[in-house]
This record gives C-alpha cells, structure tokens and sequence, in this order.
C-alpha cells in the first residue's frame, strides 16, 4: 500500500503548527553551525538558512522510515500514528540517527558564510530566533498552514528590523522572494541568494582548483528564480573546467528530492536516473541545493563525488580553515 | 456519466493562477515530464475545466507525484502555469478531502 497522502501532510502540518518545523530541530541546533564565526545578531541585512541544510539529515533518516512503510500494512496506522503524534512527537523518533551527518551539513552553512565573510558582505544572523520558511507545506499545497508559518517568519524579521536576506538554497529563496509577497500583505524583504550576492561582489582567488566539474542546477533556481549565470561565474573564477550534462541549465533535470516525503521509491527512481546522466559527463559533481546534494549522494554511493558547490568555493577563495 | 459540480468549478476558478484553458494539447509537457505523468495538464486540466472533481480524486496520486520541477511549464508554447495548477489541485484535496484547513 502506498504511503498515505493525506495523514503524512497531517503529521508535517501538526508538527509545523505545533513545533514551528515539519520535522524536530531545536533552535539551539539550528544555530549551532555558527559557533566561532562571529557573525553579529540581527542587523538590517541577515544571512537566512531557513534551516534547510539543518533539516536534511533529519529528513534523510524520516525518508529511511518512511521508506520502509511504503508498500507495508502499516501503513493503514498513520492515521491512529497523526493522532498520538499530536500529543507525543512520533517524528522525533523517527528521525533519530542522523547526528553523524549534522556536523557535514553545518560545515557547509560555515563555508557559505565564510565566503559572504571573505567578499566583504556585512551580515548578521537572528540565530535561535530564526524559522523554517514552510517550504515543503508549500510546494504539498497545505497552503492555511504555511501561510500562517510565512507570517510568523515575516513577524521575526520586521520585529528585529531586518531589510535584507541572504539565502543559501533554492527553495527558501523562492520563498522569500516569490511566494512570501504573494501571501503576506505589505511584504517587503528583499532576498537574494548568497550565489547571487558573491556572483556580483567578485572577490579574488587564493587557489587555483584544477579541476573538472559535473554542474547540476536546481530546478527551483534555475526555472523559478533564473540563478543560473552566478554558479557558472563562480567556478569558471575558481579555475574549474564546467561539464554540463544534456539536460543543464534552464533545462535541468529534477533529483527527485520534492518526491521523498510522499513516494520515497518513485525519488529514488528519479536519483537514479540523474545520477546515470551525470555521471556520462564526469566524476565529480557541483550540486547548489541541500535536496540535490542528499538525493544525488544517496542515489550515487561511491559511483560519483557529489559536493555541495560552497565546497568548491571555499577551497578556492578562502584561506585558513576555522 | 459525469456530473458537473457547481461548487467544485467555483472553487477552482477562484484559485489565483489556475490558467488550464489556455492549453492548445500540443502535448509537450506529456512528452518532457520526468516522471511520465501522461495526463497533466490536458486531461486532468479538462476535468476541472468540466467541473468534475471525481475525476481528479481518482488521480490522486498523479497529483501529489508531480515534482513541480516546471520542466513543462518553462517548455509550454500556451503559457500555462501548471506547475501553480498543479498546486491548486492540491490546496483543493488538502482542503476537501483531507481536512487539512484552519477555516
């Protein structure tokens, strides 16, 4: 029996509404990937994760579940399984294990901000103070929710007397700049992608990579936002030899990651078949979206080396680690 | 038999950016789509332009397996929006069906 549909959007709304987040991530978790970096709170201009590359091993081992409940009995419990998650947070329990992946991701939010850092942008960052954007309720059409989500969101940043956003992946960018003006009336946070941002500063190379780069574009930056120049830009600068698979650019092909919560193995087929298209072009792969970067890598094993592209950038133009 | 229901089709057509009726069925988002969805927008769209919503509750799970990844929007010669009516599908199940509202 396939998943659910509808009591699997009821846990996701619940928890949203609840728990201010589809699955459990306690604030101090959320910020912890900016120890050391001496990044200021709040200010007019912040740096915005929208907790998207802090929710991808939680979501990564929810999927592993959810996956073994596809085509199973129990699925016919997920009803009775919203109803206690209500009170009790099942969720929780299902995305346990995934603290081995936390620190891979928060280094690449630590890369991110170094590279704004090493450019020269001035940015602070609302640290426990900042939510889930509601991306994923979005995108399932559980549109009263995540309305409600979006203006607590909007809330934090006019009470904090945010002006500016820097995003760091695809889907929050077109949140924040697409879909939050649409349902927030009087909305008026300018969001720009940190791609975007370093794309138009240039700042200069420390060292050369010599390297050769399979690209996979977002479907979400290249067809929604048209972030499709600044990636390009900054690798060509890094000194990386660019292959482009058939399917790149505006016509990129999808990782299958929208598809995980609700058809894990109909995802996993779409990995599979974007893995096969890049890997006729090369080994190593630039990836610009946390949802690529998990799909991608699980679909791939040890047949290609998918990287999130700040960890090009990092390597290429700052110096010491921290 | 299909019926229209009036109620259904007010509900669609007050949906933001639900443009179904500009397909021209030249078939090139069945012909793109990743996942082979082979009846998104033209036949389902239809349905909905008809007023039929039994239609689209049998394609439930058509509807929720679209990726809205747009390769077929952005390649659409008539402009339609399918990823948004994609959605607005869904707002309508989530809505109706499901009981996920806070009206």
């Amino acid at each position: 029996m396939p998943l659910p549909i509808g009591n699997v959007l009821g846990i996701l709304a619940d928890n949203l509404e609840k728990r201010k987040g589809v699955v459990p991530l306690s604030p101090k978790k959320a910020a912890a990937w900016a120890q050391g970096l001496d990044i200021p709170f709040g200010g007019e201009m912040v740096i915005y994760t929208g907790q998207m590359y802090q929710l991808i091993p939680l979501i990564n081992s929810l999927a592993d579940q959810m996956a073994k409940f596809e085509n199973s009995w129990l699925t016919s419990f997920f009803g009775l399984g919203r109803l206690i998650n209500k009170g009790i947070n099942l969720s929780w329990f299902m995305a346990l294990g995934h603290r081995s992946e936390q620190a891979a991701y928060n280094n690449l939010l630590r890369n991110i901000a170094r590279l704004l850092q090493t450019a020269g942008v001035e940015f602070g960052y609302l640290y426990e103070n900042e939510l889930y954007s509601g991306a994923l309720l979005f995108d399932e059409g559980v549109d009263d929710v995540f309305a409600e989500q979006a203006r607590r969101v909007y809330q934090i940043f006019k009470e904090r007397g945010v002006k500016r956003v820097i995003t760091v992946d695809p889907h929050t960018t077109n949140m924040l700049r697409s879909v939050y003006p649409k349902v927030i009336s009087g909305y008026d946070i300018e969001a720009e992608s940190y791609l975007e941002v370093l794309a138009q500063r240039g700042f200069n190379l420390v060292n050369q990579l010599d390297l050769d780069v399979v690209i996979h574009d977002s479907c979400v930056y290249a067809r929604y936002e048209d972030v499709v120049a600044e990636p390009r830009k900054l690798l060509q600068g890094a000194g990386v030899r660019i292959h482009e698979p058939e399917l790149s650019g505006k016509l990129t092909y999808c990782c299958g990651g929208p598809l995980e919560s609700l058809f894990p193995s109909k995802a996993q087929a779409i990995a599979a078949q974007r893995v096969e298209q890049l890997a006729s072009c090369g080994h190593q792969v630039a990836t610009m979206c946390p949802i690529c970067l998990a799909n991608l890598k699980r679909a791939a094993g040890t047949a290609l080396e998918v990287k999130d592209i700040s960890e090009y950038l990092v390597d290429a133009y700052c110096t010491e680690s921290r | 038999m299909l019926k229209v229901n009036a109620e259904f089709l007010k509900s669609m057509k007050l949906a933001d950016d639900f443009n179904a009726s500009a397909c021209i069925n030249c078939g090139s988002c069945t012909a793109l789509c990743p996942m082979g969805i082979n009846l998104l927008p033209r036949l389902l769209f239809r349905y909905v332009l008809m007023g039929v919503p039994e239609k689209i509750l049998e394609n439930t799970a058509n509807i929720y397996s679209c990726l809205l990844c747009k390769m077929c929007e952005d390649n659409c010669p008539a402009d339609v929006h399918i990823a948004e009516n994609v959605r607005a599908l869904r707002v309508y199940i989530n809505r109706n069906i499901y009981g996920l509202s806070r009206s």
